[in-house]
């Protein structure tokens, strides 16, 4: 018998919580060590999943299937693809990370600290692997409620609810929206073809009347595009990064805003594929705005971790800009430039985590000059800043060069204004980069700040060590994306030659 | 002149009977008992809702009807027996403590109690709208005299008059329905002749229409729903809390099981009128139950706008007048039986002596000092708000997909825009209770075993029919089958 890999990454944290409970909440560390054991774990266990993978096939692996509501079509249908693979294995290898960064950091209420991280870490697996609408559904509001509390109950004092609320309630929207139109969609593959299911991959092949199609996009779309954050819905962003606990803004930046660009290549695209054309325009120019706006607010920002949330909104660009391609680079690159984001960004907040558990601001004027008493921190801080805005050699060349390349195929202006946001990106963070380490130290309290320790070394290393390997190397991981991405095109360029004449909508659904 | 008494059986109406019974035996030993030596009724109730809870489960799968076609035997009234019972049974169990704070925990209470859900069982299992009339009035007395069972508090007695006047008028119009439909019909009440009768003559139809109307607005008042819902959040407030729960969520229920009865079965030839009327009523009482539950600080107040916005939701699962809507109403009264029991439950246990925390601020830094009462309340609100994995979720989705199947898809876009205005409201309770400091020590909380264990097996509840929905869904599927039509 196959052990079912994905139930174990879905429901160990859930055993781990169960753990932790029983522990005494006074002892942290000992929490602490438990946490860290338990997502170690759960990372070992996802090594299977990357080694055993078949990249050959765009078919789903390690499929799971067990009836939940059998009535009503409703299965608990676990899978994964080239897609989802590559980011589990981000979910799993970023945790420990983000358990180790606690250390120092999270002092009070650690025991419900590290029950919400285990929670949303069983949340964000079930998201990726869910091939049931409804349980893929449950999944993503599931998880709102532990990042919810991260925020609130963990983040700034000053303006923790705020952002806590406004981050609920601004992904809430949308996935409401989403569940609408995941029952029209549930009965109109009912009415079509007599079965009633809320299982993805039959309703791949399913046709939907354009009409249809154009509005359940919309509902779709807006449920992710909530999340990745796509201009002009990314304001819950700033502050949502901002206010949340180091460890939250770095699973926020690197797992949470990778689900909306998964949603749109999980869900919306081979779903509603001919919407999916009709919408490039839209979606291109919405996400160039988003690269460019994103970088000059970036520029303008004086709070470091703000200025990190904004540079979010425009690597995102890049990506949904590279998935709206259609093209092999251009959707490759994409999914690469979502692990790329998950890394550096989220190796980012770790790094403004740590000078703000030093110096508890994080305002760039308050700093200067920090690499004189901080050499390592401004060597793995420089890397870092420099796979952000995409040096060849390191990760961030690999993914924007083939979205680039992608959408130079499909459309020059396009790739031409999407280079500017390049451009912009290296003034912002190298300008930020010199104020924060260069020069003469200003501030007499940044005169002998201590450098990093072995614990904060060792959370950079691995991190670093996947910077560069994508970065020189990256075929590893393209490789394993290259099936699912074929499929992929194939299903969308059917649609494409697909007519559809408009006049037959469904009457039925309009009543 | 002779008279014939048809045959009927007693044991169809077994679950009246005990609980009758058990509420005369009640006032008799509350009668005899020596003053100050009290005997234990609640356990007593408890017993009697347990042997009632019993013989409906013995009855469940019988069809048809008895006492000369007055009561219906069927899963339906059945599945509403249940929930009745259970609300009943959590209202006895958090009650005892409560009373004893106020030196009220008499007889009376516990037999009106048991009153009221024989009253309920009446309505859900009436098969003429004479019965349904007597079983609203006898569980609403036993409610008026529940609701002001704090003689010496002016708001209780407030709260016992506005609901006695206001639901006596709301019974006449109700009544004058009937009268109307009887004239109409010419001369039966009987829900399965209806049908026919009423299509009968064609010039009857303005007649139809308004006892429809009458007939919608009796209801609607005891369901809450707006416009009619303007004593709710007075009423809420001011009767005890125990009562309070009791009413959100048992009379609610049981004023649905009737609604949803007369309209699925007698009125299927007028579906497009009433459809009507419902779609606006569902709408206007979700909106106006949600945003005036966001301006509430007392949290009694806010439970009450917040249930009537949930009967907004049921109302969308009557308008879509489908097995599916019907499916949805039962699973989702009986899950909100739980949430809202339990969240009454936790507002007892804060509230204390006297129910003196009853502000919203009360629960600021609950979280950190009683992490577990904490967590069960955001259970309750997480569920309220339709957040999985709760029987919250669970209920909203069905319902939700009902009106999508019937095509009211802006209605469920409405429905699902109001469900996110509610997650403010439930939510802001999560950000007192664990984001914000305490404003004063909290002092010990009395963890009365009766009521602890109320709050944890609603919360339990709550999560088990929201992960497992499977076995609740074909008993509920299967108790609607007797609307044939949908």
């Amino acid at each position: 018998m196959q052990l079912p890999i994905l139930s174990i990454l879905i429901f160990l944290p859930v055993v781990g919580i169960g753990v932790l409970v029983i522990l005494d909440r006074k002892r942290h560390k000992v929490l602490k060590i438990a946490t860290l054991a338990i997502s170690l774990l759960e990372f070992l266990f996802s090594l299977p999943l990357w080694f055993n993978f078949n990249s050959q096939t765009a078919a789903m692996q390690f499929v799971e299937r067990r009836e939940w509501l059998p009535t009503y079509g409703i299965s608990y249908y676990v899978g994964v693809d080239g897609f989802s693979l590559l980011l589990i294995m981000l979910t799993t290898f970023l945790t420990p990370i983000c358990v180790l960064a606690t250390w120092e950091d999270i002092q009070h209420r650690v025991k419900e600290f590290m029950v919400c991280l285990l929670f949303l870490m069983s949340g964000m697996i079930g998201v990726f692997v869910s091939l049931d609408l409804f349980l893929f559904y449950v999944f993503w509001e599931v998880m709102l409620i532990p990042m919810y509390l991260l925020i609130g109950v963990w983040g700034n004092p000053a303006r923790r609810v705020y952002a806590a609320i406004k981050f609920f309630l601004f992904t809430m929207f949308g996935s409401l929206l989403m569940l609408v139109a995941i029952l029209v969609l549930y009965f109109h593959y009912g009415k079509t073809t007599g079965t009633y299911t809320f299982d993805l991959i039959k309703m791949y092949g399913l046709a939907i009347p354009f009409n249809m199609q154009f509005w359940m996009f919309l509902a779709f779309g807006l449920a992710f595009a909530i999340k990745v954050p796509m201009f002009p819905f990314h304001t819950w962003l700033p502050d949502a990064h901002t206010e949340a606990p180091t460890v939250g803004s770095v699973i926020l930046a690197a797992v949470l805003l990778k689900m909306g660009t998964y949603g749109f290549l999980r869900f919306n695209m081979p779903l509603f594929p001919q919407a999916a054309h009709f919408f490039v325009p839209l979606f291109s120019i919405l996400a160039l705005i988003g690269i460019i706006y994103g970088a000059l607010v970036s520029m303008m920002q004086t709070d470091l971790k703000r200025l990190i949330a904004f540079s979010s909104v425009s690597h995102l660009g890049f990506v949904m800009l590279g998935l709206f391609t259609f093209t092999m680079p251009g959707v490759q690159g994409g999914i690469i430039q979502m692990i790329n984001h998950g890394l550096s960004t989220g190796a980012l907040f770790l790094i403004v985590g740590m000078i703000y558990e030093r110096r508890h601001t994080r305002m760039i004027a308050d700093f200067g000059g920090l690499s004189t008493p901080m050499p390592i921190y401004a060597a793995i801080f420089m890397i870092v800043s420099l796979s952000s805005i995409g040096l060849p050699g390191l990760n961030g060349f690999v993914g924007e060069f083939l979205i680039l390349l992608g959408t130079f195929k499909v459309n020059k202006l396009y790739a031409v204004l999407a280079a500017t946001g390049v451009i912009f990106a290296a003034c912002y963070m190298l300008w930020m980069f010199q104020r924060v380490m260069f020069g003469k130290v200003t501030n007499e309290k940044n005169q002998d700040l201590k450098d990093l320790s072995w614990r904060e070394i060792a959370i950079f290393a691995p991190l670093i060590l996947f910077i560069v390997w994508i970065g020189v190397y990256p075929d590893t991981f393209l490789d394993k994306t290259k099936a699912s991405t074929e499929n992929f095109l194939a299903m969308m360029e059917k649609a494409k030659s697909t007519q559809v004449s408009l006049s037959h909508v469904c009457k039925g659904e309009a009543r | 002149m002779t008279c014939t008494i048809p045959g009927f059986h007693l044991s169809s109406i077994g679950p009246w009977l005990t609980l009758t019974v058990t509420a005369i035996l009640i006032l008799v030993l509350d009668a005899l008992s020596p003053k100050g030596r009290k005997v234990c009724f609640s356990w007593l109730a408890l017993a009697g809702l347990a042997v009632a809870a019993l013989q409906t489960i013995g009855l469940w799968g019988r069809s048809g009807t008895d006492f000369a076609g007055m009561v219906y035997l069927d899963n339906y009234a059945f599945f509403f027996y249940l929930i009745f019972i259970l609300g009943a049974a959590l209202t006895v169990l958090i009650s005892r403590a409560y009373l004893e704070d106020y030196g009220k925990n008499l007889g009376e209470y516990y037999a009106l109690v048991l009153f009221a859900t024989l009253g309920m069982m009446l309505m859900a299992a009436g098969a003429h709208l004479i019965m349904i009339f007597l079983g609203l009035e006898v569980m609403s007395i036993a409610i008026y005299v529940l609701a002001g069972l704090f003689r010496e508090d002016v708001r209780s007695n407030e709260a016992s008059l506005k609901y006695l006047i206001l639901g006596s008028f709301s019974s006449a119009f109700l009544l004058f329905g009937m009268a109307m439909l009887y004239g109409a019909a010419g001369g039966t009440l009987f829900l399965n002749d209806l049908p026919q009768r009423l299509g009968a003559d064609p010039a009857m139809q303005p007649l139809i229409l308004l006892a429809m109307g009458l007939l919608i607005v009796g209801f609607g008042f005891k369901v809450a729903s707006a416009p009619f819902h303007m004593w709710t959040p007075d009423v809420y407030e001011g009767a005890p809390t125990s009562v309070t729960a009791f009413m959100a969520v048992a009379v609610k229920a049981a004023a649905f099981a009737a609604f949803a009865r007369v309209f699925f079965l007698a009125f299927p030839a007028l579906k497009v009128d009433w459809n009507m009327l419902l779609w606006v009523l569902a709408v206007a009482t979700m909106t106006i139950g949600n945003i005036a539950a966001i301006a509430q600080t007392n949290i009694k107040r806010m439970l009450a706008y917040s249930s009537i916005a949930h009967a907004g939701y049921l109302l969308v699962a009557l308008v879509a007048a489908n097995q599916l809507g019907a499916m949805s109403l039962l699973y989702y009264l009986l899950a909100y039986t739980l949430m809202n029991l339990g969240a009454f439950g936790v507002v007892i246990l804060v509230g204390r002596k006297k129910d003196s925390y009853l502000n919203i601020y009360d629960y600021s830094g609950l979280g950190a000092q009683h992490p577990v009462l904490a967590a069960a309340m955001a259970v309750f609100m997480f569920a309220l708000a339709g957040i999985p994995p709760t029987a919250g979720f669970v209920g909203k989705f069905y319902i939700f997909s009902a009106a999508v199947q019937a095509g009211y898809i802006w209605l469920a876009i409405i429905g699902v825009m109001n469900s996110l205005v509610s997650v403010f409201y439930y939510l802001r309770i999560t950000v007192l209770m664990y984001m914000k400091p305490a404003e004063a020590d909290l002092g010990p909380v009395a963890f009365s075993p009766a009521q602890t264990a109320v709050v944890a097996l609603t919360a339990a509840g709550v999560l088990a029919i929201g992960i497992f929905p499977g076995g609740l869904y074909n008993l509920a599927m299967n108790a609607v089958k007797i609307f044939p039509g949908l």
